[in-house]
C-alpha cells in the first residue's frame, strides 16, 4: 500500500497556495505510507540554456555554498543554493544533461533528485507528516505538484527508493503497486541510454515514460505504451513540465480518485486527501477507469 | 405530540469534523439488541473517512451527508444506511441484512461477500461489484465494472446499465440481470431465458430499490452453466 496525491492548478489562487494544499493532502495519506514521503513541484521555470538541479546530501553539514561556487567555476555565472532540509536547488548556466553529468562525476556522494527547467523533487525516509513540517512545503508556489507516501514492498526503505522518481528532465512519476517485469525492461532501457540509480521497480516505469517521450511520444502516448510494456499492478501519477496524467492498470485494484473544479484538478488514492481542498464538496468527482490515460496539459487548459 | 413520538422523529446529528469516528460507531453499536436511543441519525462532514456506520446491528436509519471512504456500512444488520455522496472501496462488505443506499457511485467490490439485505447504488459501481456474494441483493442504477459477481454464490445482482469484462466468472447460483451491454462473460457464466418468475423477482427488486423508469422485460438474465463446480440437482433447494 502507498498513498498518492497530486494537484494541478487552473487558477492563480491555487498556484499561490500550491504547497500548502499539497502538504494538507499528503498529511491525509500518512497512514497509507508511513515509511517515506516525497513531492515533486513544478515552479519558477528557468530560461532555455539554464538548468534547475535539485540535489540531496545525506551529510547534515553539507557545504552547499561551496558546491554553488564549484558549479559557477565549471559553467560560469554565480549559482546560489536554495536549501530546504537535506536538499538544495541550484540554477546552473548549462543544459540539463551536462549539469546532471557534472554533479554525478564530480560529487558522487550527492544525489541528483531532478534536473530540468521547472521540476524540483524533495523526498526522504520517515513519516510523511514530519516530512511536511521539515520541508516547510507551505511556502511553495507552483503550477502543479505530485506527492507520495510509501509503504515499501519491492525494495529497501531508503531516500533513493522513495518517490517521486525522475529519470528524464522535467519528467517524474509516483506509483502505488508493484511491477513484475522491471528487471528485463531496465536492461532494455539502459541500452537506449536511460540511466538508473536504484533497483526499484518504479524507477523503471519513470524511465520508460521518459524514454517514450524522448523518442517523440506525447504524454498520452507514453502512458498508452505502459499498458503494452509494463506488467504488474499500478496506479501512476506522472508530471511533465506542462502536464499531469493518471493511469491505472487494466485490473485496477489500486485505488484512485479524480476531482475537478474551475480552480484545480486533483488526484489521490482516497477522497479524504481531496476533501481538504477549497471547493471539494462541490467538485466533480470520479474514479478513473482501468487502462485509460487521463491527461491535463497547461497549454490546453489556459 | 407525545414524548415517544418526539423521540421517534428526532434526528441525532453527528459532525465527524468534531466527533471522533470511533465515538459515532460506538454510539451506533450501543443500540444493538433493541437498546434505547435515537433511531434516526444524520452524519455530516464524513470527508472520506473509513468504516463510517460499520457493524450496525439495530433498526436505525443513518443518513450520511457527503463522500465516504473504505468499508462504509460493512457487516450491516437491520439498519438502513444512506450515503448522500459517493462511497469508496468495500461498501456494505459482508452485509447480513438491512439496506445500504448510495446516491452517487461506489468504488470496487461493493456488496462483496454479502449474505443478505439490499445494496442500492444509484450511480455506477466499479470493478468486482458483488464479488463472492452469498445472498445479498444488489441493484445498480448505472453500470458495473469488470469481474463483477466473481464467484457469486447466492442472491441477485441487477444492473440497469452495462457490465464490464468477465461478468460472473466462476459463478455459483447467484442470478444476474443486466439491462445494457455485457463486455464479456466470465468462465462458466451463460445467458439464460428470462421467464415469468424472473421478471416478477426483477420487478420486486426494482421497486425495492426505487427504480421506476425501467421494466423487467428490458433485462437479460445470466447464470451459472454449472460445468465448473460440482452442482448436484438434489442440492438445488439450498440456493
Amino acid at each position: 500500500m502507498c498513498g498518492i496525491v497530486g494537484l494541478f492548478a487552473k487558477s492563480a489562487e491555487i498556484e499561490d497556495s500550491l504547497g500548502a494544499h499539497l502538504a494538507a493532502m499528503l498529511a491525509q495519506m500518512c497512514d497509507r505510507g508511513p515509511d517515506s514521503a516525497g513531492i515533486a513541484v513544478y515552479r519558477d521555470p528557468v530560461p532555455d540554456g539554464q538548468t534547475k538541479l535539485t540535489l540531496f546530501s545525506a551529510d547534515a553539514l553539507q557545504d552547499w555554498d561551496a558546491l554553488a561556487a564549484e558549479l559557477g567555476m565549471a559553467f560560469g555565472g554565480a549559482p546560489e543554493a536554495s536549501v530546504r532540509a537535506g536538499h538544495a536547488v541550484l540554477v546552473v548556466d548549462a543544459e540539463p544533461a551536462d549539469a546532471d553529468a557534472w554533479v554525478r562525476k564530480a560529487h558522487p556522494e550527492l544525489r541528483v533528485m531532478s534536473a530540468g527547467q521547472a521540476i524540483e523533487i524533495y523526498k526522504e525516509t520517515g513519516r510523511p507528516d514530519e516530512f511536511v513540517r521539515r520541508y516547510d512545503l507551505a511556502d511553495l508556489r507552483g503550477t502543479h505538484a505530485l506527492g507520495h507516501t510509501r509503504m515499501a514492498t519491492e525494495s529497501r526503505v531508503t531516500t533513493e527508493g522513495s518517490h517521486p522518481f525522475s529519470t528524464g528532465h522535467d519528467v517524474c512519476l509516483v506509483h502505488n503497486g508493484s511491477l513484475s517485469n522491471h528487471n528485463r525492461l531496465r536492461e532494455r532501457l539502459r541500452r537506449e541510454g536511460i540511466e538508473f540509480q536504484t533497483e526499484n521497480d518504479t524507477e523503471v516505469a519513470a524511465g520508460y515514460v521518459a524514454w517514450r517521450m524522448r523518442e517523440g511520444a506525447s504524454l498520452e502516448e507514453a502512458l498508452a505504451g505502459c499498458l503494452e510494456d509494463l506488467d504488474g499492478f499500478y496506479t501512476f501519477l506522472v508530471g511533465t513540465i506542462d502536464g499531469f496524467a493518471v493511469l491505472r492498470d487494466p485490473i485496477a485494484c489500486k485505488p484512485a480518485v479524480l476531482a475537478e473544479t474551475d480552480g484545480w484538478v486533483a488526484m489521490a488514492s482516497e477522497w479524504r486527501a481531496i476533501a481538504v481542498l477549497p471547493g471539494a464538496a462541490t467538485a466533480r468527482m470520479w474514479e478513473p477507469a482501468p487502462a485509460v490515460p487521463y491527461v491535463w496539459e497547461r497549454a490546453k487548459v489556459a | 405530540m407525545t414524548a415517544g413520538a418526539a423521540e421517534a422523529t428526532a434526528v441525532e446529528v453527528v459532525d465527524l469534523a468534531t466527533t471522533p469516528l470511533r465515538e459515532l460507531n460506538q454510539r451506533l453499536h450501543d443500540l444493538a439488541g433493541g437498546a434505547e436511543g435515537p433511531r434516526r441519525w444524520r452524519v455530516v462532514n464524513p470527508n472520506g473517512a473509513h468504516a463510517v456506520a460499520c457493524g450496525l446491528d439495530a433498526e436505525v436509519e443513518v443518513e450520511i451527508e457527503g463522500h465516504v471512504g473504505y468499508y462504509c456500512a460493512g457487516m450491516n444488520q437491520h439498519a438502513t444506511v444512506r450515503v448522500h455522496g459517493n462511497a469508496g472501496p468495500g461498501l456494505a462488505e459482508n452485509i447480513m441484512s438491512g439496506r445500504v443506499i448510495v446516491d452517487g457511485s461506489a468504488s470496487q467490490y461493493a456488496g462483496a461477500t454479502g449474505r443478505g439485505g439490499l445494496v442500492v447504488v444509484n450511480g455506477d459501481a466499479s470493478s468486482r461489484c458483488g464479488i463472492s456474494m452469498k445472498g445479498v441483493d444488489i441493484v445498480v442504477r448505472g453500470s458495473v465494472g469488470h469481474m463483477s459477481a466473481f464467484m457469486a454464490q447466492r442472491g441477485r445482482l441487477v444492473v440497469c446499465g452495462d457490465a464490464g469484462d468477465a461478468l460472473g466468472d466462476s459463478l455459483y447460483e447467484a442470478r444476474l440481470y443486466v439491462r445494457g451491454a455485457v463486455a464479456s462473460l466470465g468462465a462458466d457464466c451463460v445467458e439464460k431465458p428470462l421467464r415469468d418468475e424472473h421478471a416478477a423477482e426483477l420487478a420486486d427488486l426494482l421497486a425495492q430499490a426505487g427504480v421506476e423508469d425501467v421494466r423487467p422485460g428490458e433485462f437479460r438474465r445470466y447464470g451459472s452453466a454449472r460445468r465448473l463446480y460440482t452442482f448436484k440437482v438434489d442440492n438445488a433447494a439450498a440456493y
